[in-house]
């Protein structure tokens, strides 16, 4: 039993135990211990990933959602300016049709006046007409009464016919 | 660069080798007088029986008794057969038993050999086989035995709850684990290839690791010296060189017998560069069980040499050993702690230089 001189029992021994120890953590140590890291290490890669995945496909919803809302502002907005434009003309039109229709009604009134002062006008010539003629009545019976008037008055009556 | 650094290893080595050496002397020397100064304390020996390998597992010397666990010894001998038992029959090496007993001294020494009927050491008879249990042997069963307890525990958990986080002893595992795919093996070998070698790489990590950790702790399991044996980390290194060469490809032969980019005349006529590269697959195990061998070793040395401090000085007087001891025992703790580092870059080191091999040897033709 050297210090340096290998001891073929040793070396005997080691041979066997180091070959049955090799093998028996080869199939049952080494083997389930690499692929329970490999598996672990791939579980937590794709848990990353998919983390990942999902963290993308959240901004891509918030920048959908953003879109949506942007669109819906500026129809909102449009939808708005077009009512806006759309109230002033109704109340362009609104108020051209009441200018043209106040137009219309003072027109007709004028022409309702208009009838009715010629109506008036009508009445007063007809009263004075008749008055005229009530007043030339009388008058002509106080002037019959008398024949030299009577006389006179034919004459007269007479020369403006003559002249007409 | 690891050319350079294997070289320096080397050389350590060697200075490393001659001090045994010299320790081996003394030892001689002492047992040859030892009957006259039995108390006397050899440091040499106290750090040896420490690091070495043994046919029991010695715990606690209290007086003169001694208490170990003792390891079953199997031996195969020509003459006298198949022969098991433990060694506590042995009295720790005091007595002969069935004809054998372990050498005290000779070229054999602290081996088993075998005994005439008289309990003369037979010198003619050859050696018995041995395949004892001895502590090494037996420390590296506890620590696969713990391997596979903890190993299959874990992978139980990786089966009951798949896609959760772990848990208890499956977290302090999987680190260490991911460690090994993602630092050592995925950029050595290559995305594409490393999960061949997964399983071996992380057997020798789990076994160097947990090894020179038991290491460091003085009492059982821990306290033998099994990353330090030459003899383990040689299978080691084999078996890495083994799995290299079964993986190698076109490529790897061509860079080698044909390195591109060399000039001719380093090839032929005498093949300068082709032997270099040669003697480079065989010098790269041959490293890679030395370093680990040497490291842990040294670092043995080291810790044991703090404690022997304690006892040289005790000799001269006990208030200089009191003295002395804690002075020695903070540079324990240091060295402990040190030793715990040096446990896991050996660890880390031997699997990234495996990985590196691995991944060479389906080398991509330029």
């Amino acid at each position: 039993m050297g210090l340096i001189s290998p001891d073929y029992g040793t070396i005997f021994w080691m041979v066997l135990a180091f070959g049955i120890v090799f093998l028996i953590l080869k199939k049952f140590g080494w083997k389930p211990i690499m692929e329970g890291l490999k598996a672990r290490e791939k579980s937590i890669e794709d848990a990353l990933l998919s983390a990942e995945q999902a963290r993308e496909e959240m901004t891509a919803l918030q920048a959908d959602h953003e879109r949506i809302m942007q669109d819906a502002r500026t129809e909102r907005d449009s939808l708005l300016s077009e009512a806006r434009v759309m109230r002033d003309e109704i109340i362009e039109t609104a108020r051209t049709e009441a200018i043209k229709e106040g137009e219309k009604l003072i027109e007709h009134a004028r022409k309702q006046i208009e009838n009715e002062k010629a109506n008036a006008i009508g009445e007063i010539k007809e009263q004075i007409s008749k008055l005229s003629v009530d007043i030339a009545e009388k008058i002509l019976r106080v002037e019959l009464s008398d024949a030299v008037k009577q006389k006179a008055l034919n004459d007269d009556i007479l020369k403006d016919l003559k002249l007409n | 660069m690891w050319k350079k650094q294997s070289l320096t290893i080397l050389l350590l080595f060697g200075l490393m080798l001659a001090r045994v050496g010299a320790q081996d002397d003394n030892q001689h020397e002492s047992n040859s007088n030892s009957h006259e100064e039995d108390k006397v304390f050899n440091p040499g020996t106290f750090i040896l029986d420490h690091v070495m390998d043994s046919y029991d597992w010695h715990i606690l010397t209290v007086g003169d008794t001694h208490i170990s666990i003792p390891l079953p010894v199997i031996l195969i001998s020509k003459s006298k057969g198949f022969h098991i038992f433990l060694s506590s029959r042995f009295h720790h090496g005091h007595s002969a038993y069935k004809g054998f007993m372990i050498a005290q001294d000779g070229p054999n020494e602290g081996s088993i050999v075998e005994v005439d009927e008289h309990g003369h050491v037979d010198e003619n008879a050859k050696l018995p086989l041995d395949f004892s249990i001895t502590k090494t042997v037996f420390a590296m069963l506890i620590s696969f035995l713990l391997m596979i307890w903890i190993f299959l525990s874990v992978a139980k958990r990786y089966k009951k709850n798949p896609n959760r986080p772990p848990k208890g002893i499956q977290a302090l595992m999987e680190p260490i684990i991911l460690f090994v795919r993602d630092d050592i093996a995925i950029p050595s070998i290559g995305e594409k290839r490393y999960e061949r070698f997964m399983p071996y790489l992380l057997t020798v990590f789990f076994f160097i690791i947990l090894n020179n950790y038991l290491g460091v702790i003085p009492f059982p399991p821990g306290g033998a010296n099994v990353t330090g044996n030459i003899a383990v980390t040689a299978v080691l290194a084999l078996l890495t060189f083994i799995i290299t060469t079964f993986s190698t490809n076109k490529g790897y032969w061509k860079h080698i017998f044909n390195a591109p980019g060399v000039p001719w005349w380093l090839k032929f006529p005498v093949p300068l560069m082709p032997f270099i590269e040669l003697l480079g697959v065989f010098t790269k195990p041959l490293v890679l069980c030395i370093r680990l061998f040497a490291n842990i070793l040294a670092g043995h040395f080291i810790i044991l040499s703090f404690v022997a401090l304690i006892f040289i000085f005790g000799q001269i007087h006990w208030i200089a050993g009191y003295g002395v001891s804690f002075i020695s025992v903070l540079f324990y703790v240091f060295m402990t702690l040190l030793e715990f580092l040096v446990a896991f870059i050996q660890a880390y080191v031997f699997t990234l230089l495996s990985a590196l091999y691995f991944g060479m040897a389906k080398e991509e033709a330029h």
